[in-house]
């Protein structure tokens, strides 16, 4: 058995495909937190005057918190004041279009998989590249503004339609939500903006794919998606980083609102730079994303494929105010050698009739720790909920850890709750099955766990949902022998 | 074919085969019986290459390629099949998807060119119709939720799909019902083409009524105690086991 163990860890080994760096000029703010970086960031993106002080009410907060303690998670101190807030490709003027993008920042999305030039774009999905703290430009805006969809950057959306961001900005997650949605409100540099008009079915995916390539800097981005009465759209995250010996901070705030009948398909595949086999470096993963229901019949599904960062704290959640209103959470969580992973959801079940389902497939290897944390909350009023819960773990190898802290409190009597959970190993006895069939011991494993994720994958875009499976395979493809 | 000399095998540091012999020609079907705990799922689990089965001394020769440092996806590549007696449940994998897989790996490891989606459901199709068994098997997961005979079956599905040059069936017909059993016994006869050879271990005569094998062998305390024609196999089910200890 130990033989197939140490195999099997063998192949947990990561090839990390995206830990390149670019060589490009960066233009920095001073390491540090205080009041006068937060005002240089605020004047480098010629922000007006209510986005600085909602900033600096953030930051002001922020200083009479603590990091929260409760994950099952061992998190090294963080150094904030070592960090740096705000890092952007040098230009000498901002690119009107991508024709002016610099070469060297298409290259680096070329090469991970994201061509941003037209004539190799994937075909209906429309892409907003984020390199450190700047989006380096949005593909199809202008079909999609013909449909009257707007998918721009974080700055361009605080420029061009200050009205929809100040009203919604913070009306999900507000800045004093906890410790690190704090820190992201007083230093969010961009991200992503999505507003998709009544009764408008989005034409297209919408994407934004996240890279950190400055040294001892930290990403904070921040995206806010607003869908209005009888809309639909669906967006994907993707982001990596470069290999570097010492972490990297990564806090970013997500915000969805769903109006009435609206629906919201938010998908991630996050592939940060995990760190070595010894556990040194890789991306510290802090993220609050948390999508609202706030009308009728609305709808959010979040997805999540998780196979990097060294830590992550994250629970995409929803809250379930409109009355019918629907949350769905599916996440596969891969975490090996020394990471750890502690994710899950919250669904807050405000609304009569609102309806939740949770499907959480962790997978741990190596010596890594993954646990499933799950609240689901009943409020009083709330009639006739019904939530289902079904957490499923698999362990490779015997010096990984699983773990699941379900969290269910109801104060209505009339609601239906159910959690199934399960925890299963690869068994030797799978593994010589499939290879005594002729595959390899990485395409067996690739292949058992490629099931055991079946359930979330149906759930992604399509091509996403290939992307995704070839990352688990990238990840567990390993040094046999 | 098939040469197996003075094979010693141990497991959890204990010796279970202890110095067996076997030759199956090509085309042969040598059928292994013998009582609980006398070897015979463990020369099935070595012939296919299960790590914890360790072959101290002794050698294994397919066609004269020695199978003894061989992995066992390289021996499922050389032609070596084996029939679970408890097949695997894989959740999720899709029945097909995975048969596809396992032949094209294998095909790859040849160097022969890999089977597309359509061609490999015809093959598919084809053999479960010569096997009398149901297309619905395909769109399942492997053995997930299967009953104990559908299990049996879709290890003889998988055996006439990937075509192996030696097929070792490990008391493919125990917990079958008689129905199943002739299913199972048909699927094996469909394979026997003169070149393909069989090595079928068994509890029972009953398999053997509908297999008339070449050779029956007799194993008791990791050794080959007794070979002779089916008219062995009908004296063990007549008189037991029981008269091996009076024999030795």
């Amino acid at each position: 058995m130990n033989q197939t163990v140490e195999q099997v860890e063998g192949l947990i080994q990561k090839r990390y495909k995206a830990g390149f760096t670019t060589d490009i000029e960066s233009e920095m703010i001073r390491p540090g937190l205080d009041e006068e970086v937060i005002a240089m960031i605020s004047a480098k993106k010629n922000e007006p005057e209510w986005l600085l002080a909602w900033r600096l009410k953030a930051y002001r907060h922020w200083l009479t918190m603590a990091e929260p303690k409760w994950a099952h998670l061992n998190i090294p101190p963080i150094d904030l004041q070592a960090l740096h807030y705000y890092a952007s490709p040098k230009q000498k003027n901002r690119p009107k279009s991508l024709d002016e993008v610099d070469p060297k920042l298409l290259e680096t999305f070329d090469r991970l998989g994201v061509p941003l030039h037209e004539r190799a774009r994937l075909a209906g999905v429309a892409v907003d590249a984020v390199f450190d703290s700047v989006s380096v430009g949005t593909t199809f805006q202008k079909e999609l503004k013909e449909a009257g969809v707007i998918f721009c950057s974080m700055s361009e959306a605080v420029a061009e339609h200050p009205e929809l961001v100040q009203a919604y900005l913070g009306s999900v997650v507000p800045p004093t939500d906890n410790y690190f949605a704090a820190l992201n409100s007083a230093v969010f540099s961009d991200g992503s903006f999505v507003y998709v008009p009544k009764d408008t079915v989005c034409p297209m995916e919408l994407s934004t794919y996240f890279r950190i390539n400055a040294r001892d800097t930290g990403q904070f981005e921040r995206t806010l998606i607003v869908a209005e009465a009888g809309s639909q759209v669906s967006y994907l995250e993707g982001c990596t980083a470069p290999m570097r010996d010492e972490n990297q901070l990564h806090a970013a705030v997500v915000e969805l609102v769903a109006l009435d009948r609206a629906q919201i398909k938010y998908s991630t595949v996050q592939n940060w730079y995990p760190g070595d086999e010894n556990g040194k470096g890789g991306i510290y993963n802090f993220v609050t994303k948390r999508g609202d229901c706030r009308g009728t019949e609305s709808r959010i599904c979040w997805t999540q494929v998780e196979t990097g960062s060294a830590i992550t704290w994250k629970y995409p959640s929803c809250i379930l105010r409109g009355e019918r209103s629907s949350g769905e959470f599916y996440s596969v969580a891969l975490t090996h050698n020394h990471q750890q992973a502690d994710t899950g959801t919250k669904m807050i079940h405000l609304g009569k009739g609102s309806t939740s389902k949770i499907i959480s497939k962790g997978i741990s290897a190596g010596r890594s720790n993954n646990s499933y944390r799950g609240l689901v909350r009943v409020a009083k009023k709330a009639d006739d909920v019904r939530n289902y819960t079904q957490c499923d773990s698999l362990l490779i190898g015997k010096t990984c850890g699983a773990h699941t802290f379900p969290y269910i409190e109801s104060a209505n009597a009339t609601a239906k709750i159910e959690h199934e959970a399960t925890t299963s190993r690869i068994g030797e006895d799978q593994l010589f099955y499939c290879r005594s069939r002729g595959l390899d011991e990485e395409e067996a494993v690739a292949l058992i766990v490629d099931g055991f994720c079946k359930e979330v994958f149906k759930e992604l875009p399509m091509e996403f949902a290939v992307e995704a499976k070839a990352l688990l395979e990238i990840s567990l493809e390993g040094s046999v022998g | 074919m098939l040469e197996i000399k003075d094979l010693h095998v141990s497991t959890d540091g204990q010796e279970i085969l202890k110095g067996l012999n076997l030759s199956v020609g090509e085309g042969e079907l040598h059928a292994i019986m013998g009582p609980n705990g006398s070897g015979k799922s463990t020369l099935g689990y070595t012939l296919a290459g299960r790590e914890d089965y360790q072959v101290t001394s002794g050698s294994i020769e397919l066609n004269g390629e020695d199978l003894v440092e061989m992995e066992p996806d390289e021996r499922a590549a050389a032609g070596v099949f084996l029939a679970f007696q408890y097949p695997v449940e894989i959740p999720g994998v899709n029945n097909a998807y995975f048969l596809r897989a396992a032949l094209n790996a294998q095909r790859k490891a040849r160097g022969e060119e890999e089977v597309d989606g359509v061609n490999f459901l015809k093959m598919v199709r084809e053999s479960l119709k010569d096997l009398e068994m149901d297309e619905s098997l395909l769109k399942r997961a492997v053995n997930e939720g299967f009953s104990g005979g559908e299990k049996k079956r879709n290890e003889i599905v998988q055996m006439a799909v990937l075509q192996p040059t030696l097929a070792i069936l490990d008391e493919t017909d125990s917990g079958l019902d008689i129905d199943a059993l002739k299913l199972v016994a048909h699927g094996i006869n469909q394979l026997r083409d003169g070149k393909r050879s069989f090595v079928v271990i068994t509890h029972y005569q009953r398999l053997l009524d509908y297999l008339s094998p070449d050779h029956v062998h007799v194993l008791s305390g990791g050794r080959i105690v007794e070979s002779g024609g089916p008219e062995l196999a009908q004296r063990l089910e007549a008189e037991g086991y029981g008269y091996l200890e009076k024999a030795s």
